[in-house]
């Protein structure tokens, strides 16, 4: 296995008390797959990324427990020094927000050339041919002329080409993709995935896709794990969830989004919000929004419960809910 | 026009609406020295308690025809006919009268609240502007009324907005947008901010309150799902221009325009099994820049039809030739030379008039 994030929490510590905003999430993914985290904002989808990258806010964040182990050897017990050199190497992060996350002073040349310089040692001459190649590589037109340009001289579509560029720059085995078309329009937003999709198939590498949308999630993904107030609420392959969501949760995602293709009465709603992090109610986070909740959803947390050989669901009641899909 | 609206007479008639920003250069003495076409030419109707959906990508206008409707942007030409007549030529009670029909509900709840106001005072400041809907004494409790149409507790009266989610405030922005009792309401981008499950809760909303006020809605988005949902006709924008407008079904089963047929067919269906057998047309490149537009037809730079036609002749709105004399779903407006009907959105029964 390339990546696993075992039983990992994180909590945040502020002023007005302490937000748990990842509690115990376990996943992985293997070289070649593509692992989709679906959540809502403050579902914990992205620190946990942040905490799997090394790149967590510490303080107010802390890792408060868990593993994560990255081709067998658990990075929370890396020295900084040493992890500085698995990121970006061997992991990299692809943003939703280019614009935000590259350097508006610097031409996107000298961006990209500064992997090799920093982690391969080469020259600034031969880091800019490099830097032409990747942008090449992201179809980036007329790259040799373009590896000059700042990146404001881009549009939104092209940053978030070269931020894939820099992402796999030093071909890593592993890339965390959080929110990477959220900021993008549909056709441009097919044109990135469809790049990302084929890149990833190119290098064999393992690919963490976090996203909100059930749609990008559909299209790409091999598994999902379907996060909820920090925890994992079921993780299946993409088939089965779509097929027979095995939680309430993704079940009422699921029946909450408009279709395309048809044009349904009136949506399913799940009631209620989402949770705040520093007050999760007991037992199943999801207890007050759920439609089949019992009193022992507002004691008991349900643990991961084997729905089948790759199918984990976190609900008391996950059979009823499977069958209830039939109806 | 085919296919038109439920009633005879649209309660809303936009044509040849145009808004250009000027581009000036120099300081002292500014000269103009181009201007970014941010709509060149948009016309629809919008019929009495109907939903015009308009959908495009960021850049494409929708956003300004927005704000032409609710007169915050003067149009640079064109009309925009309430009820016959033209709001952009009007002034002074007149316009003020009209404005209280057409409301606008914006895209972002965190900013478009006053912060220090509390949601009585947001609500109810329209009335402070058209004292005769509500007289004075009257107010309070209309605002509590309205916070129970949009499922708020009306005795939040009181609470500033930060003590709100993103789903409750758009809620607030709604019940601003309802308090003059207004017959059109100019929606965007109304779900945009909000999570996924809280999104089905205001669409719901926003359906209810139609039939319950007899409401018009001009409703925009980017996201295509959520216009079909919610429309009885959609018009798809592009660069300043509606490229096709029709039904709901018309323009998602039966798009003959190349652009129609590439937005639909990039939106992400949560469906795997789609996955394998699902057509996708890739559209090269970006959106060419508003403020020079390409000739003749302005899809045509990312378009696998263009010919040297498109770059000569701009293609009308109209019903295409080829199908004018038919009465099936293909025949609605779409301005392209050479539109061709093709199924992009996977349906459950295909066999309903493929070719």
């Amino acid at each position: 296995m390339l990546l696993e994030v075992r039983d990992l929490h994180v909590e945040f510590r502020t002023r007005d008390g302490v937000a748990k905003a990842v509690n115990g999430v376990t996943y992985s993914v293997d070289a070649g797959e593509t692992l989709a985290v679906l959540g809502e904002s403050g579902s914990g989808k992205s620190v946990t990324a942040q905490a799997v990258m090394g790149i967590l806010d510490t303080p107010p964040g802390k890792i408060t427990g868990g593993e994560i182990l990255f081709q067998g050897k658990d990075l929370l017990t890396f020295k900084e020094e040493e992890r500085r050199k698995v990121r970006g190497a061997q992991m990299a992060m692809i943003f939703q927000d280019a614009l935000s996350s590259l350097n508006p002073v610097l031409s996107v040349g000298d961006q990209l050339g500064e992997m090799f310089t920093v982690h391969r040692g080469l020259s600034r001459k031969d880091a800019r041919t490099k830097a032409v190649e990747l942008m090449d590589r992201v179809r980036i037109p007329a790259a040799s002329q373009r590896v000059r340009d700042y990146p404001h001289q881009f549009s939104g579509g092209m940053r978030q080409r070269i931020m894939i560029a820099m992402a796999l720059a030093l071909e890593p085995a592993l890339i965390i993709a959080d929110e990477p078309t959220t900021a993008l329009d549909v056709t441009v937003q097919a044109q990135v995935m469809d790049l990302l999709a084929e890149l990833q198939r190119e290098l064999n590498m393992g690919l963490i896709l976090i996203t909100h949308d059930l749609g990008v999630v559909a299209d790409v993904a091999d598994k999902i794990a379907v996060m909820y107030a920090g925890r994992i609420v079921e993780s299946a392959p993409v088939h089965d969830i779509y097929k027979a969501p095995a939680h309430p949760y993704t079940k009422g995602l699921l029946e909450s989004i408009p279709r395309l293709d048809q044009k349904g009465r009136e949506l399913y709603a799940i009631k209620g919000l989402p949770p705040n992090l520093m007050n999760i109610p007991p037992g199943c986070a999801f207890n007050p929004r759920c439609p089949m909740a019992q009193d022992i959803c507002r004691t008991d947390v349900p643990p991961l419960a084997e729905v089948d050989e790759d199918r984990r669901s976190a609900c008391y009641f996950w059979r009823e809910t499977l069958d209830a899909r039939n109806d | 026009m085919p296919a038109m609206t439920k009633t005879a007479e649209p309660i809303l008639e936009v044509t040849g609406l145009v808004k250009h920003y000027p581009l000036t250069q120099g300081i002292l003495f500014k000269k103009q020295v181009g201007a970014v076409r941010a709509v060149d030419g948009v016309d629809f109707a919008l019929g009495a308690g109907e939903t015009l959906g308009i959908v495009g990508e960021s850049g494409c206008g929708k956003s300004t025809v927005a704000k032409m409707l609710v007169n915050l942007e003067k149009p640079t030409a064109g009309t925009i006919k309430y009820k016959g007549e033209d709001i952009t030529k009007m002034s002074g009670r007149a316009l003020k009268a009209v404005r209280r029909n057409i409301q606008m509900v914006f895209q972002d709840p965190y900013t478009s609240l006053n912060p220090r106001m509390t949601v009585g005072d947001i609500i109810g400041e329209p009335y402070e502007i058209h004292p005769e809907v509500a007289p004075k004494g009257d107010r309070r409790q209309k605002v509590q009324d309205l916070l129970d149409v949009v499922g708020l507790n009306p005795e939040y009266i009181n609470r500033y907005p930060h003590q709100f989610s993103g789903g409750q405030r758009q809620r607030i922005g709604i019940a601003r947008g309802l308090a003059l009792r207004p017959e059109i309401i100019v929606a965007d981008e109304p779900v945009s901010a909000l999570d996924v499950s809280v999104q089905a809760q205001v669409i719901n909303l926003l359906d209810r309150l139609q039939s319950e006020f007899d409401l018009s809605y001009v409703f925009i988005a980017h996201d295509l799902s959520i216009v079909r949902h919610i429309s009885d006709r959609v018009g798809v924008m592009y660069l300043g221009r509606i490229v096709e407008i029709g039904r709901d079904a018309e323009i998602y089963d039966h798009p003959t325009h190349p652009y129609t047929q590439a937005l639909l067919s990039a939106v992400p269906v949560p469906d795997p099994e789609a996955r394998e057998h699902r057509e996708r047309i890739i559209l090269t490149g970006d959106v060419p820049s508003p403020a020079n537009p390409p000739s003749g037809c302005r899809f045509r730079t990312r378009c696998w039809k263009a010919q040297e036609r498109c770059e000569l002749e701009v293609p009308l709105l109209a019903v295409p030739a080829e199908f004018r004399l038919t009465t099936d779903p293909t025949a609605h407006d779409s301005a392209c030379h050479f539109a061709e009907e093709k199924h992009v959105v996977p349906t459950d029964d295909l066999d309903d008039g493929v070719k």
